[in-house]
């Protein structure tokens, strides 16, 4: 099935995963959840290239990134839904 | 699909089978090299296989580099071996062992000769191994005479997402026929290390596992002059997108599928406990670890990589795979298996496991591997402390 903008692990997770060379700004994506085959869909706010990921919902600073369902950082600067998630706004919670 | 039963190998003296058909020629020291790279150039069909360290190297770092000498020595894929050493004492330790294999192996020292003699004579014992092991022809040999390894490398988001996955669902597929199986990378765990423990198959094998990333993390935090945010996740990590080390480390974990591990080995420890899955507590860089599953006795290994790592190992055969489509498009000559479909929908886990499985079995029925061709062979010695 073509057409999948947008990859998501688990249910429980905040992010998703860029799976087309990019996405730009205000592009309407199709995602598609790995756990339970479902299908959702989210309006960029950045461009964000390949392998990237993608805010699925508002985040506020302190707040746990869920990725494989699992916590993988903490939010050092707040993100809204739809913008680039990576180094410039998570930090690890191990060093 | 229906998995075959059997691969064309080489049956080694001590049962074990051998995917490659080499004739090493192993300087015990970095002083050794010269020579063993001498000889390699004069004899055809031999290769040395050169590193830095094994000069004043003590107590447990010293049992290391002995046992990837003799692991190395020892391993299926090599059919005959020349140790090369300074002195004689720790070559003929090095020799002794691998004898007990039952191959032909034969130690020189240079001390006391000089390398010009030396190369003279350890040439014409080199040809004679090289001729004797050209005559070796592969047999008939059951699937679970494989001893696979996995590391992946150069990682992104889509090894987390596909290509670690795809050597998951091959494990979870080739684990039921007998099929040794090890994962490594003990620092590359961080951030899943509790839900890696609990994929210890027993009680002890939880607790060997526990302590192995214990210790390690404890090494970390003594020596870590400020936070590791710049080597995990590497700069080539966050260039395909994973931002911390706990995402890097669930991306990891994804090469065992639904596997358990039965044991913890020690670095370069040969596995005793029979088939399945093993834990080896290596370094996460890549030519380190793949040396010291090699010394462990595995004999082909299979590497996922996200924005492209280009290793190789001397004497293991190592298949890469990637989901990434541009690292699949702009590094093609280091790509035996291009499973970026997946990403598209085009492809399933369980057709890319599939796909992965014929590959695996093509190279260990003989068919060089993209690094083989290239003429990677990273062979890089595991140091744990200074010498004295």
């Amino acid at each position: 099935m073509a057409g999948t903008d947008i990859i998501i692990h688990d249910e429980k997770d905040n992010v998703g995963v860029v799976v087309i060379e990019k996405i730009t700004p205000k592009q309407d994506c199709d995602c598609w959840i790995m756990e339970n085959d479902k299908s959702v869909k989210i309006q960029s706010m950045d461009e964000i290239p390949l392998g990237h990921k993608i805010a699925m919902t508002d985040l506020n600073e302190g707040d746990t990134i869920l990725k494989y369902g699992h916590d993988i950082g903490k939010v050092v600067k707040s993100i809204k839904k739809g913008e680039h998630v990576h180094v410039h706004n998570v930090k690890t919670k191990k060093w | 699909m229906e998995i075959p039963k059997t691969f064309l190998g080489y049956k080694r003296e001590d049962g074990r089978t051998g995917t490659r058909n080499h004739v090493i020629i192993l300087p015990v020291d970095d002083i050794s090299n010269a020579c063993a790279e001498a000889v390699a150039n004069n004899i055809k069909g031999t290769i040395a296989l050169p590193h830095s360290y094994g000069r004043l190297q003590f107590g447990a770092d010293l049992e290391l580099h002995f046992r990837t000498m003799i692991g190395t020595g020892k391993n299926p894929n090599v059919a005959a071996v020349i140790v090369i050493g300074i002195e004689p004492k720790w070559t003929k330790r090095i020799v002794d062992a691998i004898a007990t294999t039952g191959k032909p192996v034969e130690g020189f020292s240079i001390e006391g000769v000089g390398d010009i003699d030396t190369i003279a004579r350890v040439s014409k014992k080199a040809q004679e191994f090289s001729i004797w092991a050209s005559e070796k022809q592969r047999e008939e040999r059951p699937i679970s005479d494989l001893w696979i390894s996995v590391k992946c490398g150069e990682s992104d988001t889509t090894s987390g997402l596909a290509s670690n996955p795809t050597v998951g669902n091959l494990m979870d597929k080739l684990e039921p026929l007998g099929v040794h199986l090890c994962f490594g990378e003990t620092s590359e765990l961080t951030g899943a290390e509790t839900v890696c423990e609990k994929r210890g198959k027993t009680p002890e094998a939880q607790e060997k596992f526990r302590k192995t990333w214990s210790s390690y993390n404890d090494f970390i935090l003594k020596e870590a002059t400020n936070d590791l945010s710049e080597s995990q996740p590497t700069a080539g990590n966050i260039a395909g997108g994973l931002t911390t080390i706990e995402e890097k480390a669930f991306g990891n974990f994804q090469k065992i599928g639904g596997c358990k591990f039965i044991d913890v080995l020690e670095p370069a420890e040969e596995p005793t406990k029979g088939p399945g899955l093993y834990f080896m507590d290596t370094s996460s860089a890549a030519a380190e670890c793949v040396t010291l599953q090699a010394a462990g006795g595995f004999n082909l290994h299979l590497f996922p990589t996200g924005q492209g790592n280009i290793i190789g190992n001397p004497i293991e055969p190592v298949v890469k795979l990637t989901a990434n489509p541009l690292t699949a498009r702009t590094m093609s000559e280091h790509i035996d298996v291009d499973v970026s479909k997946i990403l598209s929908r085009e492809m399933n886990l369980d057709e890319a496991g599939d796909e992965l499985i014929k590959a695996t079995i093509r190279v260990a029925n003989g068919r060089l591997t993209c690094a083989e061709a290239l003429g990677h062979r990273e062979f890089v010695m595991t140091k744990l402390y200074r010498s004295a």
